[in-house]
């Protein structure tokens, strides 16, 4: 079983006189340490499995196992469990906290998790530098660059050594030359272990990932290797 | 320890806000500062009320005439109460130790050219010392035979000593009670304020000379104030002149006295009832006060929810249970009132301190610890009941609508 096992997951919303189904039976699964995409045109509903996968929201049918247990079944605050424990997220919008500099906007999913202060702090710092932001910590929000901003937000993202990074249009904010720079990072960390996940409508950031999703009307259409998984492959093979 | 966090939180977000808390809790200050300074003001009163009337001890008695109105301003029928009576109370009721009459008025005294009109100008005979334990400093008081004789004498305060220039040894001169001259025989001790009589500007004349300056009629309506044998005789002793005062006054059994005997303990319940429904009359004002401040607070956190919507979703996000967001939001409305009830009382006291100095002879004020205790549980009830609904909301917020929220 991988870290990530959605089965037949169907999303209605209920819109008043019409039901709109925004996912129509996804099979998904990810294993732990992949890179994954997933694309598709607005509406696709890329962003409610987006939601679904990070647990700010529940599937109307269908099972859902994230690192062996069954989300579906979960109350309200076990999810905020989940997501403070098993998920990183890193929005389009940064969605920092303004007025708060960028070592407690790290700190928070500490808070959550009920750790001290002195810990928060030291992890804290420890995930800025990681992200390259060693010297930035007590800079607000309002001072640093979008870049910067979104550094901060992957830092955040991973300062609770979260199962899954989850990205919902990382880059979509930012201007190619910082795009680039931030889709290296999510290179590197995937490098160092993690697992990721994104969601882009950007087909050169998907380029990224290993592995390429593809939704269209509330179901996956494509799922595939990258040309990177193939050259990584090729790479990885010893020559003989 | 999230607890401290959310507190911590709080303060932020409260201090980045600075002007919008500041007078969002003008109506907590307003209310708390409102009901600390009247409290100061009347603990202090009721402080030294209390401690005079202990003075006079617990066996001191004081009947009056009680002149009932049937109609506004309609004199039903004139009740008398006189030395004649009083003289009967002291030979015929056992238990009572001494008695003097007492009838007040006023006239100017003088002293060559210095003339003065003190508080009150009293007629009493030679037990007022030890009735009213308010004892002569010099000289003395008058004695039965300055009474029996009709001695033309007065016995004077520091104050009236002051006013007339007597001069460091006042007594043996010779002053003008209106126009009748008497010779200052003692000073009386200083004693300052008594509910709302200045002791120390008071002279003392014999009850016949009293009765001569006044008119004979003043002799209908006099006080008769007396000392009890003891604690315990003060009871049966009030029933006792009551039986003998009805008798005297000829009171069929269905009429009601024409006079009132009033105990120690009942003039102190009395006086503290007074200032009691001062206190809750004000106590009234502040909770409608408090219930305006509240309401803003509620009005400005249900503001604050709105703008923070994002903030709200982030915290979710990434993994605020409700409990968090409630106690975060909860907290930031209680600290609000909070900090509002502490500036409200440190005002009320510096009012209270204030008024207190600018009335001249007030007792100083005087904040009990109840009534700290009182502002700020009642500040920190107004938070929670008023900030409750602003954090229910805010805890309730989908994650996902709040992060998408412009």
């Amino acid at each position: 079983m991988g870290l990530i096992d959605l089965k037949d997951i169907h999303k209605v919303y209920d819109m008043g006189a019409e039901k709109v189904r925004a996912l129509n039976g996804v099979d998904l699964t990810v294993e732990r340490g992949e890179y994954v995409a997933i694309m598709g045109s607005s509406g696709s509903g890329k962003s409610t499995l987006m939601n679904l996968v990070g647990c700010l929201d529940t599937p109307s049918s269908g099972s859902y196992v994230l690192n062996g247990v069954a989300v579906q079944e979960l109350d309200d605050s076990q999810l905020a469990g989940i997501r403070n424990k098993e998920i990183g997220f890193v929005f389009q919008t940064f969605n920092l906290l303004a007025r708060t500099d960028a070592l407690h906007n790290v700190e928070l999913p500490l808070i959550y998790a009920g750790l001290s202060r002195a810990d928060r702090r030291d992890r804290a710092r420890k995930a800025l530098e990681k992200v390259g932001l060693g010297t930035r910590m007590h800079h607000q929000p309002n001072e640093l660059s979008g870049g910067q901003r979104q550094r901060v937000a992957i830092a955040r993202a991973l300062v609770n050594d979260p199962s899954i990074l989850l990205a919902d249009e990382p880059t979509g904010n930012l201007d190619s030359a910082t795009s680039e720079e931030i889709m290296a990072l999510f290179d590197e960390l995937h490098q160092a272990g993690n697992t990721v996940v994104l969601v882009t409508h950007e087909p050169d950031i998907a380029e990224h990932a290993w592995r390429r999703v593809l939704l269209k009307d509330g179901k996956v259409i494509s799922d595939q290797p990258t040309a990177r998984a193939g050259s990584a492959a090729t790479a990885a093979a010893p020559v003989s | 320890m999230v607890f401290l966090e959310n507190f911590r939180i709080a303060l932020a977000a409260l201090r980045a806000n600075l002007m919008r808390s500041i007078l969002t809790t003008l109506g907590i200050i307003i209310g708390v500062a409102a009901v600390i300074a009247v409290v100061s003001i009347v603990q202090g009163l009721q402080y030294t009320i209390t401690q005079q009337l202990q003075g006079v001890g617990a066996t001191f008695m004081l009947i009056q005439a009680k002149t009932e109105r049937s109609f506004p301003g309609m004199i039903a029928r004139q009740v008398k109460l006189t030395y004649e009576d009083g003289r009967a109370v002291e030979q015929k009721v056992a238990g009572v130790k001494m008695l003097t009459p007492a009838i007040f008025g006023r006239a100017t005294l003088k002293y060559k050219d210095r003339k003065h009109t003190p508080a009150a100008i009293i007629g009493v005979n030679e037990n007022w010392q030890d009735v009213n334990n308010h004892t002569v400093e010099k000289g003395r008081f008058f004695s039965k035979l300055d009474l029996e004789n009709r001695h033309k004498v007065v016995v004077i305060g520091t104050k009236v000593v002051d006013e007339l220039s007597l001069g460091p040894d006042p007594l043996g001169k010779e002053i003008y009670v209106n126009i009748y001259p008497a010779t200052v025989i003692g000073v009386m001790e200083h004693k300052g304020q008594s509910l709302g009589l200045d002791t120390d500007d008071l002279a003392f004349v014999p009850f016949d000379s009293a009765l001569n300056l006044f008119g004979r009629n003043a002799g209908d309506q006099v006080q008769l104030r007396l000392q009890a044998d003891s604690a315990e005789m003060v009871e049966p002793v009030k029933d006792n002149i009551t039986r003998l005062l009805r008798q005297r006054h000829r009171l069929p059994a269905a009429e009601p006295d024409d006079f009132q005997i009033q105990t120690q303990d009942e003039i102190l319940d009395t006086i503290n009832s007074i200032l009691g429904s001062i206190t809750a009359v004000v106590g009234g004002v502040v909770g409608i006060a408090l219930l305006v401040g509240g309401i803003g607070i509620m009005n400005i956190m249900l503001v604050s929810v709105t703008e923070r919507t994002r903030e709200i979703g982030v915290r979710k996000a990434v993994g605020a249970r409700r409990q968090d967001v409630l106690i975060q939001f909860l907290i930031e409305a209680v600290t609000l009132s909070l900090v509002g009830g502490g500036i409200g009382l440190l005002l009320g006291y510096g009012l209270g301190v204030v008024t207190a100095k600018l009335i001249p002879n007030f007792p100083p004020a005087h904040v009990p610890l109840w009534a700290v205790v009182l502002a700020f549980g009642f500040s920190a009830i107004v938070g929670i009941f008023f900030g409750i609904y602003p954090a229910a909301k805010a805890s309730r917020l989908d994650p996902i609508d709040a992060l998408r929220y412009e």
